[in-house]
Parts: structure tokens; C-alpha cells; sequence
């Protein structure tokens, strides 16, 4: 076992095996400082939460602490391994400057109070908004870091207590693409494929999909196929030479933006040199002929002039994808975040269904997700759309869903889609929503074009209440905070990226008076009176076991069939993959396995949307194009992005993530050892760009966009040239300027205000832009463990106005 | 023969169909995915402009492949857009303009259909397949203002 320094060693030791073995076990382990294994009191099971990957472990506890982690070998996804940020993560939880009490706003400033008083303001708050105005007032905007039990509850607090339309998570910005390819193609989300594909393929492709940074431990698992025998080839799609572009069989770096084109070519390229399997296509799929028709239009030469892409490589390219025996796609970021995501996502399923490709061994699609529980805000309906995967669009899901809450069909809004977050915040700007419940995520970071965010988030008519472990940026605008506890301190299960249900046990006590966030939401509810159509309390349950089995009920019978789980069976399994029912006790590792899917027009979760325009299509649209429930190949033209490079800003901004951070840096940029490995923002460029622009590596350049201006150290890199990189994390809760008021840290200073039609996943990789070497002092921040009182750092919250 | 009635007809409704997606993407540019989508769709119906201009040539027709712009009209609409962005008034101007736009797609959409038929009688193959091509994008232009509509409109009358 080893005691890994995850920071040098990113991926640890090889250990190499062939296809169709199992993948060898190797255990990492972190414990603090002079400690062993011997000095822990207890283990508890749990798994990671700083990706979406889903690695199993053990949380050691010695004198009511946490102080380290183990990897479980028993586990499906991990077999024993640590991603770097797990390996030193936990640390975050005893940081000196987490929240304890509640906060509220007095006279501009936050001042510590009571539950009582907190919880007061917001359900005076809510009841003034809900007569004057009604439920439309209210939105919440969640995160992809909490876990089912609370999700599900938070759901049916706000579609079934309130009656608000406006509840999405933060994973709009990390997975709702993911969830809209899945809906597209199969009629319902799910993931189809499981990470054991990888142990079987012979071509992995890897579409805007950084694994080796943002799912270490899968990259791990890919690293040991190649190290071993009959190794697979390896296909990238991404303009960055990313450590998975290095270790590469074939990269392609397409200009930003132009991902569908791209798409649509070696979708040409496959049916013209008939790669295709045409029984499967007659059996289990619709609309092929429509495919085959636009991506006529697609030819080579084309392709590559759009996209920047040699001809030779993209016919390379796709003979890879066309004669592979057994193909795992895995897509991610660079498409869901790009223009046009879910037209381009779409038709890596469509590679697949035109292959006849699923639910084999290695034959696998991997619509990935950012977060580590953003699966569970799908499945629990707090990532818009209804619980268990429930159609808004037809009335007897609705129906269903009543009655599993005990509440009138009428109460659950069901006239449009569920308002996505970047609507929300819209409704915010233009003060027809006024009260705004943020949980365990940083909108003031993380969504795009933050001069804007802040601006909507400061308004004085709007009340904004955020629920987190930390002041974070978006915190220091809030009228009221609530201090939440940190996983290891609450009870819960979640799901990761290829369906696995974990438990996660309670370690320690949270500090302070700091609560779970379920335990918030069900006072919040008590408080508020909600009641079922019995007149008893709702939400009915009240603890995480009693939410937890409520859950169950709710997906009975649904694709995300929890019934077959219980908190004993997970607390000592390796993780399980849903559907686990009667009829699949153990779990499932791979849906689609017979060709049938959820498709059928009575049982699916969507009934689609246009991939150009996004509308929505009308049940009779989709009973008349899918009467059979197969699977849906749809097409798309490629459109150029709205905002494309010119003279003034000649390049194109993409933002992503580094291996030793996660998301906004609330937790791991409070961990010396993460900290440390990437303390402040850079930019990347191209060694071409860099020389015409007189920008050495290590100098501080000032990069600029319609929207604003931020400075940050170059780094000289194999970057496509014309193209720039962020990273995304660096916020500003570490530095003079702890809401971020005066901005010039963060790349979302520079997205753009726009998303994809269909997924409403706003995007971060089509800005245009501008370098220059700047003349300034490098940015400061503070070193992590200082013992600053962040609350003295803020400003009266009128003082920017 | 009147196709060529027909084709000055829908090529004028073509013409203001972009005239009123643009419209409507520059007065409501603070409503992202309505100024975005819009212009997309523009982009559509500038295509139909310009292949029913060379269509009509062969009816003797000079229907000009010219197409409206934003012109200076849309940058001040832009600009009155981003200073209103704060106020919820402008959510019914743009149910209005939705409503409007739907009822003008639907009035290209017609014309496309007659078009189709006049095609088929005077067997002209050639414009036959160009209807084909461009009705279904007119259906898809119409689907998406009415889905806009309903989607956008329940926050803006119940606020």
C-alpha cells in the first residue's frame, strides 16, 4: 500500500493488464502527518467528492477527526486508487475559516445570528414572496456536491411544497449536456456504458474529454491498459495537447466551436466506407436515413477547412472509430461547454448506434459529468426535470410523481420545461425572481461573464440566501447564510459518472453549528408548513435513511430503479450500478445491452428537442417519429459560433481545469499541498502566437475580452495556435478582494453570455480574445492557513452600488 | 402561369421574415437565447432568399439577392435592450414580438406549401426540391417561436 505523494506523481505506479482481465488492485492511502494505519480509530466508507469519477474509500477518524483517506480495493471504480485532490482534500474539512453560524445582514454587513433568527428571515421572506407574487418568485440553484437524499428533498420541497418551476443545479454547467445526448438519442437519460468498458476496447476515443486531469483515476486505468499487453489505440479530440493528447494514437486539435462539423465528417467517413451495422440500424434505431443525408453535405475537404483539421487526419480518424471491434467513447467538457454541444454530443451516440456499438464489453458511449453527484441531481429532479427521470410533457408521469408526494398533479409545475439556471438568473435580472436559495456552489465564480453575475446577485430586491461550508464569493453577497456541514460530517449515497450508488457515512460531527443540507431543507419545510393532501407534515420523510428509502419509492420502476439498494447493502459492497431491483439485485453494468430502450412514448423522459433551435417537440411529434421506443439517430447542421475571433480579439478563449483543483477552489485551494501545486491562474499559448506577440513564458500577460480584462502568467505551450487556455478555478475569496468586486482574476470575467439551445448548458469555449504582455505586478493571493478574519475583509454590500 | 407570382411573393415574405428576426434578436438582445437563436434562424431564411432569387430567374424573374441587415436601427435596439435588462417590461414586448414573429413564419410556411403545389403542377422538379429543402426550416422557425413563447410566458404573466 502505498503512501502516495499525489501531486508529483499524478497517476501512480503502472499496473499493467490485457483485455478482458480484471484490473489489478492497488491501494493508495493518505494519512496525516506521523500517523499509520494502526493510530486510526475507525473507517468509514465513503467514496471521492472532488470529481465525477466516483473512486470508493475509507475516511480514517482518530480522536473525533478526520485525518486521512484509504482507497477500497474492493471497489468496481477505483480498485484501491486516489485521484490527488482525495489523496490531501479532506484536509478542507477542519480549514480554520469554516462557517459555524449562521449569518445575516444588518446594516450591510454580515453579522453571526441564530438558526432561529436565519431561518426566520427566509421563511418571512418567502411567505411576503409567495403573497405577493407567488411560487414564480422563488428559485433555487443547487450543486452538483450534495448528496441524493438531499436533492430529493430539496426537489420536493421546491416543486411540491412551493410550487416553483425554478430549481436547477450547477451542474447545468457541467453535465446538462450529457443528460440532453442521452434524452436525444435514447429517449431518457442514463449513462449506457460502465468505466469496465475500458477494460475490454481496442479503440478508446476520447472526445473534449481531458480524463487524465479531470477523471485521474479512469486515466489511470487507461494508462495501464496501454502499459500492458494488446494495448488499445487511443483517439483525442482537443485542441489543447492535454496528457491525454500526448499519450494519443491520433490528436486531433479542431479550431474551438466547430466540434458538430467535425462530428459530421467522420460520421461521413464511417457510412462511406461502411463501417455500419445495418441489421442493428433496421432493428433498434430511427431516422439513419436523415443522417446519412446531412452528412453528405460533410466531405473531408470540407470538414477540415472548417474545422482546421488535415484531411489525412480526419480520414485517419475515423477508419480508427470505423474498424474498431469494440469502441468506448467517453465525451466531456469540450463538447458540452462548446457551440452547438449537444448536436456535437449527439452524434458520438449516433457513432455508436450506426456501429451497432452498445451494451457489450468495450463497446461503450461515456457521457461524462463534471461533478461528483451531478447524476444524482438528474435522477432526483433538481437538474431540470422532474424525479425518477419523469417527462414534465406527459401529464400521467406528473400524475405519478403526485401521488408518490401525496400532493395535488396541480401543485407540480408542469406547463414548460423546468427553468434552467441561466434563465434563472435572467428572471433575477429583470426582478421577477426574488428570492434566490443557493446551495453548495458559487455562481460568482463559476457562471460566465461574472461582471453581470455580480451585478444580478448584489441587487438590493434581490433576497439571496447561500448555504455552504465557506464564505465563498458568492456567500459575501448573501443576505443570509447558513453554515452546512462537509461530506464525512452527514449521512448519504451518490451516484457517479457510470451509474455506481455509493454510501457515505458520517465521520465526525460538523463544526460548530453547522448542519447538513438536509437537515436545513426539511427545517426550512417545517417551517414553512408544507403539507400533503392528508394534512401531514411534507416532505413526509425526515432523516437521511427515511429520505433515502422515500427516494426509492419515487424511482420505482423508473431506469434509475433504486429499489434493490439499501444503506446496509452499499455500506459494505464496492459500489452497485442501477438499476438494482428484484430483478437486478446486484446492479447493471451496461443499459442497452439488448437493443431495447426507454425510449417507448408513454415511458420516456423527454420527447426531444430541435437540435438547432431547441424547441421542444409536441408528444404527437414523437409518438409519429418513435412509435416503437427505439433508439432516436438525429442530425444537425453545423452553424458558425457567435462569437468568432477578428482583428481586435484574434483568439479563441477556452476555460478548463487542472488536475489538482476542483471547481471554484473552495476546499482545495485551502489544502497546502493543492494549493501549492497550482497556486495562481495562467493562461496558455501557442509557441507561434507567444513569439508574434512578444510574451515570454512566465510573464504576466493581460488578456481581454468584450467583457472584461484579467492578467494572469503565460505558459508557453503545444496549444493549437490562435487558441488560449484558462483555467476556471481562481475565484477571490483568497485575496484583498474577497467578493471579487473589482474582478481581474477569474477567466469567467471573460465568458460570454450564451448556451446551447437544447441543453441550456451555457458556453465557456467560444469567447474571442486578446493578449497582450502586461506591465503589472502578478496577482497576490494569500497563502492558505493564514490566519486572516475573512469576515472583517467585506465591504458593506451597498458600497458598490 | 402565376409561379411567378408565387416565387415574388414568398421571396418578399422571405425578406421580411429576416427583417423581423433580426428585429427581434437586436430589441431583446438581453434575452440571450432569443437574440442568439434568432439570428441563427435569420441565417435561414437569407439562405431561402437568396436560392428563390435564383430560382426565379428561370421564370424571368430579377428578385435581387439582397437581404436586410440589423443596420443602424439594431445597434440603438441593442443598446436599449442592455439599459432595460433590468425592468420586467420587456418581457411583454417580447411576447408580442414572438407572437408576431410566429404568425409571419406561418404566413412563409403557407407560401412555401403553394409554391410546392404550383411546382408540381407545372412540373418543375427542380423547384419543387427547393421547397422541400426550405418548408421544413419555415416549420422549424415556427415551432421555435411558439416553443419560446410558452416557455418564456408564464414567469412573465404571473410576475
Amino acid at each position: 500500500m502505498g503512501h502516495r505523494d499525489g501531486v508529483r506523481d499524478r497517476w501512480g505506479t503502472r499496473t499493467p493488464y490485457g483485455p478482458g482481465d480484471p484490473w489489478p488492485v492497488r491501494v493508495d492511502m493518505r494519512l496525516a502527518d506521523g500517523l499509520t494505519e494502526a493510530d486510526v480509530d475507525e473507517w468509514v466508507p465513503s467514496a471521492a467528492v472532488l470529481h465525477s469519477n466516483g473512486d470508493g474509500l475509507d475516511i480514517a477518524v482518530r480522536g473525533g477527526r478526520v485525518v486521512g483517506v484509504r482507497g477500497r480495493g474492493d471497489d468496481r471504480v477505483n480498485r484501491g486508487r486516489l485521484d490527488p485532490k482525495d489523496l490531501f482534500g479532506w484536509q478542507a474539512n477542519s480549514a480554520p475559516d469554516r462557517l459555524t453560524t449562521p449569518l445575516v445582514r444588518v446594516d450591510g454587513e454580515l453579522v453571526e445570528a441564530s438558526w432561529e433568527e436565519a431561518m426566520d428571515r427566509v421563511v418571512a421572506h418567502s411567505k411576503r414572496l409567495l403573497d405577493d407574487q407567488g411560487p414564480s418568485a422563488i428559485g433555487f440553484c443547487t450543486s452538483g456536491q450534495l448528496f441524493a437524499e438531499e436533492y430529493y428533498t430539496l426537489a420536493a420541497i421546491a416543486r411540491g411544497g412551493l410550487g416553483t418551476n425554478h430549481l436547477d443545479g450547477n451542474t447545468r454547467l457541467c453535465t446538462a449536456t450529457a443528460a440532453a445526448a442521452l434524452k436525444e438519442s435514447f429517449g431518457c437519460d442514463g449513462q449506457p456504458g460502465s468505466y469496465t468498458d475500458v477494460d475490454h476496447a481496442d479503440v478508446i476515443a476520447l472526445f473534449g474529454h481531458n480524463v487524465a486531469e479531470t477523471q485521474a483515476v479512469l486515466w489511470t486505468r487507461v494508462l495501464d491498459r496501454l502499459a500492458g499487453p494488446r494495448p488499445p489505440k487511443l483517439l483525442c479530440v482537443d485542441p489543447r495537447t492535454t496528457p491525454v493528447a500526448e499519450a494519443a494514437t491520433l490528436h486531433l486539435a479542431p479550431i474551438p466551436g466547430t466540434n458538430l462539423a467535425l462530428m459530421n465528417g467522420l460520421l461521413h467517413e464511417v457510412i462511406a466506407n461502411g463501417w455500419i451495422d445495418e441489421d442493428y440500424i433496421g432493428q433498434s434505431t430511427v431516422g439513419f436515413d436523415e443522417l446519412k443525408e446531412m452528412v453528405a453535405d460533410y466531405p473531408p475537404d470540407r470538414v477540415a477547412e472548417i474545422c482546421g483539421v488535415p484531411e489525412d487526419q480526419l480520414r485517419e480518424a475515423a477508419r480508427l472509430l470505423g474498424t474498431a471491434e469494440r469502441l468506448t467513447s467517453t465525451v466531456l467538457q469540450g463538447f458540452y461547454q462548446s457551440h452547438q454541444a449537444t448536436a456535437a454530443a449527439v452524434q458520438v451516440n449516433n457513432l455508436h448506434l450506426v456501429r451497432g456499438m452498445l451494451g457489450k464489453p468495450g463497446c461503450g458511449v461515456l457521457q461524462m459529468n463534471g461533478q461528483p453527484t451531478a447524476e444524482n441531481t438528474r435522477e432526483c429532479g433538481a437538474d431540470g426535470d422532474l424525479t425518477g427521470f419523469r417527462n414534465w410533457a406527459n401529464d400521467s408521469h406528473v400524475a405519478e410523481l403526485a401521488e408518490v408526494w401525496n400532493v395535488e398533479p396541480t401543485q407540480i409545475p408542469h406547463y414548460g420545461p423546468p427553468t434552467h439556471l441561466m434563465q434563472m438568473l435572467r428572471y433575477a435580472e429583470n426582478g421577477t425572481l426574488r428570492l434566490l436559495w443557493v446551495s453548495a456552489t458559487n455562481p460568482a465564480v463559476s457562471l460566465p461573464d461574472l461582471p453581470r453575475i455580480r451585478s444580478i446577485l448584489s441587487q438590493e430586491r434581490l433576497f439571496l440566501v447561500v448555504q455552504d461550508a465557506f464564505l465563498t464569493e458568492t456567500a459575501a453577497l448573501a443576505d443570509v447564510v447558513l453554515p452546512a456541514a462537509l461530506w464525512g460530517e452527514k449521512t448519504g449515497t451518490f451516484t457517479n459518472a457510470d451509474r455506481t450508488v455509493h454510501f457515505s457515512g458520517k465521520a465526525v460531527d460538523p463544526p460548530g453549528a453547522a448542519r447538513s443540507d438536509l437537515d436545513i431543507f426539511l427545517d426550512y419545510a417545517r417551517r414553512m408548513d408544507f403539507r400533503d393532501k392528508d394534512g401531514n407534515p411534507f416532505p413526509q420523510w425526515h432523516d437521511a435513511e427515511s429520505a433515502f428509502q422515500a427516494w426509492q419509492q419515487a424511482s420505482a420502476g423508473r431506469p434509475c430503479d433504486y429499489t434493490g439498494l439499501s444503506y446496509a447493502k452499499l455500506r459494505t459492497s464496492g459500489g452497485i450500478q442501477w438499476p438494482c431491483n428484484e430483478e437486478h439485485p446486484d446492479g447493471t453494468e451496461r443499459l442497452y445491452a439488448d437493443g431495447k430502450f426507454f425510449a417507448d412514448p408513454d415511458y420516456c423522459e423527454s420527447y426531444g428537442r430541435d437540435l438547432v433551435t431547441g424547441a421542444t417537440m409536441e408528444p404527437v411529434e414523437y409518438k409519429a417519429m418513435n412509435p416503437d421506443g427505439k433508439a432516436m439517430i438525429k442530425a444537425a447542421e453545423y452553424l458558425p459560433p457567435h462569437e468568432c475571433p477578428d482583428e481586435r480579439f484574434p483568439f479563441s478563449l477556452i476555460t478548463g481545469r487542472t488536475i489538482y483543483h476542483f471547481h471554484t477552489r473552495t476546499k482545495t485551494g485551502r489544502v497546502p499541498q493543492l494549493n501549492d501545486a497550482e497556486p495562481e491562474v495562467w493562461v496558455e499559448i501557442a509557441a507561434e502566437d507567444a513569439k508574434r506577440g512578444g510574451i515570454e513564458d512566465g510573464a504576466v500577460t493581460a488578456i481581454t475580452t468584450p467583457r472584461g480584462t484579467i492578467h494572469a502568467r503565460a505558459r508557453v505551450t503545444a496549444i493549437r495556435e490562435g487558441v488560449l487556455f484558462l483555467p476556471f478555478h481562481y475565484g477571490y475569496w483568497d485575496t484583498a478582494d474577497p467578493a471579487g468586486r473589482d474582478g481581474g482574476r477569474a477567466a469567467n470575467e471573460l465568458t460570454p453570455t450564451d448556451w446551447d439551445p437544447v441543453s441550456k448548458q451555457p458556453l465557456f469555449k467560444t469567447a474571442a480574445a486578446s493578449i497582450a504582455a502586461a506591465d503589472v505586478e502578478p496577482p497576490v493571493h494569500r497563502p492558505v492557513g493564514s490566519d486572516t478574519e475573512v469576515l472583517e475583509d467585506l465591504e458593506p454590500r451597498g458600497a458598490s452600488r | 402561369m402565376k409561379i411567378g407570382l408565387a416565387l415574388r411573393e414568398l421571396h418578399r415574405a422571405e425578406k421580411n421574415l429576416v427583417r423581423d428576426l433580426l428585429k427581434v434578436s437586436d430589441r431583446h438582445k438581453a434575452e440571450h437565447e432569443i437574440h442568439h437563436v434568432a439570428r441563427d434562424l435569420a441565417g435561414w431564411s437569407e439562405r431561402h432568399v437568396r436560392d428563390l432569387a435564383e430560382a426565379g430567374r428561370r421564370y424571368d424573374l430579377d428578385l435581387g439577392t439582397s437581404v436586410p441587415t440589423s443596420g443602424p436601427l439594431g445597434t440603438i435596439r441593442e443598446k436599449a435592450s442592455e439599459l432595460t435588462r433590468g425592468l420586467a417590461q420587456p418581457g411583454l414586448l417580447l411576447l408580442a414580438d414572438l407572437r408576431r414573429l410566429h404568425r409571419s413564419a406561418a404566413g412563409v410556411s403557407l407560401d412555401w406549401e403553394l409554391l410546392a403545389q404550383g411546382a408540381q403542377a407545372v412540373k418543375d422538379a427542380d423547384l419543387l426540391a427547393l421547397a422541400q429543402q426550405c418548408h421544413p426550416q419555415t416549420l422549424r422557425q415556427m415551432k421555435w417561436s411558439n416553443s419560446m413563447l410558452k416557455i418564456l410566458s408564464p414567469q412573465v404573466l404571473a410576475s
